[in-house]
């Protein structure tokens, strides 16, 4: 199996190479264009700001790469908001592979604090990426800004409200928090990703 | 609905666990990867290891065992001491650290703080503010692990650090580190209550109610490290626990 991890200039590429060394799978991180369209699975991973990430994968023309891949894609965290319409965060054009607007979290009357950090529960689990994991397992996030539900949302989280822990369409996954750093449950959606139909 | 969660710290000396009371001392307490995989086993929701030599020979092998522990578990990690700079910072992320922590060399040159939230993100920059009650009654910062006083007020420092960035603060109490005789409650609740980022309950956990008390008086987290080293608590019975005292618990 030919994992690629896009490489780019946001955080935590590395600790999701290491989660798939960790599971046996070395992956190959790269921006070449030619090993991402023939890599088995790809993996768009991101921690960080969501302009300056789109500026430098349009520069690298990575945002075509990405929209022409036929086989499995999985973004994490900003990587998923980054396969949205559009981020609210400095008003950002994103990918468009998701219907979904990103938007930063409104804090309720209950005083959430803002980023999210911490272990929250997934639910209304509806993908083959969750094949074992029951609702309110939980999952570990770390975001200020999250994705609207809509009919390509494939599990929910709460928190200041409902939002889209992850997003489904096609070929192309995305979820909101960091399975690398989800203990068994994160390991078990990898397993998961890596072993969907090619 | 988002938890609170459970963090055991390992005070690291030249590649090993120590542990001591009132920040002196240290006693042997195990081999860090072996113990980090074993507490992310029992459940865990973090970790956080703190170089204690923190001199500038030992960063390389604290890189190296960032990178070990990285491979061995599968849970976030902080890892301070000693942490100056961009590239101290960069070289620990690049090793599989999530987030670093910073405390003497922030408080001397801010804008160390600033220059790290705009480089790497907010996210992953947590702010250590060791502190103490001093005569006048405020609770006084301390730099370099508890031994020089800077005389001034935490409540102001930890502000100014969230101002530039900071995305998490551990506040310990040195007053109540390693004597077991509960959190420092009504400080951290107070620094809690008027913060926008979480606050990590450190120094004085002793018994499962101590963690249920500072949890219910608005930590986001608790940390704690000879409890869990020398198996007084488990992580697991912990957590159980406090489920039972119906906090959010994963």
């Amino acid at each position: 199996m030919n994992v690629v991890v896009i490489k780019y200039n946001a955080g935590n590429v590395r600790s999701v190479q290491i989660a798939l060394e960790r599971m046996g799978i070395t992956p190959e991180v790269t921006d070449d264009h030619e090993k991402i369209v023939k890599a088995d699975r790809v993996i768009f991973p991101g921690v960080g700001e969501a302009s300056s990430a789109m500026r430098y994968i349009k520069e690298r023309s990575l945002d075509k790469i990405i929209l022409s891949i036929q086989q499995p894609f999985l973004g994490i965290c900003l990587g998923m908001q980054l396969m949205c319409t559009h981020s609210e965060e400095n008003d950002t054009p994103c990918l468009g592979i998701f219907s979904q607007h990103v938007l930063r979290f409104n804090a309720t009357n209950q005083g959430e604090k803002i980023p999210q950090i911490g272990w929250n529960s997934i639910s209304e689990l509806r993908s083959p990426l969750f094949n074992g994991i029951t609702d309110d397992s939980f999952c570990y996030f770390v975001h200020s800004y999250r994705a609207d539900i809509g009919s390509e949302t494939i599990a929910v989280t709460n928190y200041c409200g409902r939002y889209s822990a992850a997003l489904a369409k096609g070929n192309f996954y995305g979820v909101q928090f960091h399975p690398e750093k989800s203990a068994s449950i994160g390991e078990v959606i990898l397993k998961n990703f890596i072993n969907l139909p090619d | 609905m988002l938890t609170k969660r459970i963090i055991p710290c390992l005070d690291i000396q030249n590649g090993r666990t120590v542990k001591g009371t009132n920040f002196v001392e240290l006693r042997d307490a195990g081999d860090p990867v072996e113990l980090a995989a074993i507490y992310a086993k029992e459940g865990a929701d973090e970790l956080v290891f703190l170089d204690i030599t923190a001199t500038h020979e030992g960063r390389k092998t604290l890189a190296d065992l960032v990178r070990r522990i990285a491979q061995a578990i599968n849970i976030p990690f902080t890892v301070g001491g000693g942490i100056a700079s961009v590239e101290d910072v960069r070289l620990l992320l690049d090793s599989g650290a999530d987030k670093i922590c910073v405390n003497s060399a922030a408080f001397k040159r801010p804008a160390l703080i600033t220059e790290l939230a705009a480089e790497f993100g907010s996210q992953c920059i947590v702010l250590a503010v060791d502190i103490k009650q001093n005569h006048g009654g405020y609770w006084e910062v301390y730099l370099n692990g508890g031994r020089t006083a800077t005389g001034s007020d935490c409540k102001e420092w930890i502000l100014e650090g969230v101002a530039r960035g900071a995305g998490e603060i551990l506040l310990t109490s040195m007053d109540h580190d390693g004597v077991k005789n509960g959190f420092a409650v009504d400080i951290t609740s107070e620094v809690a209550a008027s913060l926008s980022v979480p606050v990590i309950a450190s120094g004085g956990g002793g018994t499962p109610a101590h963690f249920a008390e500072v949890l219910q008086r608005g930590a986001d987290a608790a940390l704690a490290a000879s409890v869990f080293h020398f198996k007084e608590i488990s992580v697991q019975s912990l957590k159980q626990y406090l489920k039972t005292c119906n906090l959010p618990i994963r």
